[in-house]
């Protein structure tokens, strides 16, 4: 009988993704490998922008005129959102793998993601604005 | 009981050998009140004597009748109908993730059990050992001769439930890592080597949903997170006895 599609297999990973049921700390895993992909993607299309350099100042120049406009920035926010996301619920992992809210996960990861939000836009702000 | 009605459609998994899963529906007449493994007995007993499901005690002892229930594990025979669909609405049911089909909403559980005895999880501890709610602050002499079942009933929502568990096939998972934390590692090398490893306490990602999931209180996120604190403690202790 072909039972692989019920079975555990690394090509499964797109259910990491899938809402439905869901608990909180579902939710919260999910957002950790969202952002973990989404920085791992920036990752390379920062090298791609670096190795501009290796072509002259004048292709470096050119580029960094193209990122000035509001979309560029969003991009760029999006980045640190991903960034702080990523990082605050780090903590969360950290701080109950060695007992510390383990009871009351649910909480510490909402409190983390208040802190969170404060920090994204008070990026928000001093990029838009700066 | 109530007087009420509803009519909703049964969604089940369909899945014999050599078929292609697919979902059969039966329109049914259904009590609020009632369970949702009543209505699967009763699809099974008036409709289609083909639908292959697990039931033993219904009342959540045996931990058989898992099933996903609207896309959320639980054990069908203590899942109220009107806590999970509405009056002229859908109710899924479909087998538990992570396990082999046998057919149907019957999977094979065999990897779980087999890996439940290759922590040594017990069966019934002694009641000091136990993990109760709000225990006394002394146990009397005679209490230490007692055994309590542990409160692990091995029904397997906690793996179909684990995001981690989806996609590594070798993973221990959270009903045999709480199964370890309850014998504890200290003294037992080999169980050491079993949890602290890629598939044992390190592969958890910390989505707590197996202690969401877990009809028995057993909170095996909790219980892991321990077993990483045991680890780590038995492994310091090692760095100094080394040398």
């Amino acid at each position: 009988m072909d039972t692989r599609h019920n079975r555990p297999a690394p090509g499964r990973f797109w259910s990491w993704f899938f809402p439905v049921g869901r608990q909180t700390g579902g939710w919260a895993y999910a957002l950790n490998r969202i952002t973990a992909l989404g920085l791992t993607f920036y990752l390379f299309l920062h090298l791609i922008v670096l190795s501009l350099l290796a072509r002259g100042p004048e292709a470096y120049d050119r580029f960094l005129a193209l990122v000035s406009n509001p979309i560029w920035i969003f991009g760029e926010l999006l980045v640190v959102a991903a960034a702080i996301l990523h990082g605050f619920n780090g903590i969360r992992i950290v701080l109950t793998t060695f007992g510390v809210s383990v009871t009351r996960q649910k909480q510490l990861f909402y409190a983390l993601m208040v802190i969170a939000v404060i920090a994204i836009l008070i990026f928000g702000i001093h990029m838009f604005t700066v | 009981m109530s007087e009420t009605k509803w009519n909703i459609t049964l969604r089940i998994y369909r899945q014999k050998e050599g078929e292609v899963p697919h979902y059969d529906e039966y329109r049914m007449e259904v009590e609020p009140d009632e369970y949702v493994l009543d209505a699967v007995e009763r699809v099974w007993a008036f409709r289609d004597r083909t639908v292959c499901f697990r039931h033993a005690c219904h009342h959540s002892t045996c931990g058989a009748c898992g099933m996903r229930i609207n896309g959320v594990e639980k054990l069908s025979c203590i899942t109220y109908i009107r806590d999970v669909t509405a009056d002229g609405a859908v109710l899924k049911i479909e087998p538990l993730r992570n396990f082999p089909v046998v057919s149907d909403l019957v999977v094979d559980m065999g990897s779980l059990y087999a890996r439940m005895e290759s922590v040594h999880a017990q069966s019934v501890l002694p009641v000091p050992q136990a993990e109760i709610e709000n225990p006394p602050g002394q146990w009397d002499a005679e209490d230490e001769g007692y055994l309590r079942l542990v409160d692990c009933i091995e029904c397997g929502l906690c793996i179909s439930a684990c995001p981690s568990a989806a996609t590594s096939s070798g993973y221990l998972g959270p009903a045999v890592l709480a199964g370890a934390q309850a014998n504890g590692v200290k003294g037992r090398p080999e169980l050491l080597q079993l949890v602290d490893s890629e598939d044992g306490v390190w592969r958890c990602h910390s989505a707590f949903e197996c202690t969401a999931v877990c009809p028995s209180f057993v909170d095996p996120a909790r219980r892991i997170m321990d077993l990483r604190t045991q680890i780590v403690v038995e492994r310091i202790k090692g760095l100094f006895r080394k040398s």
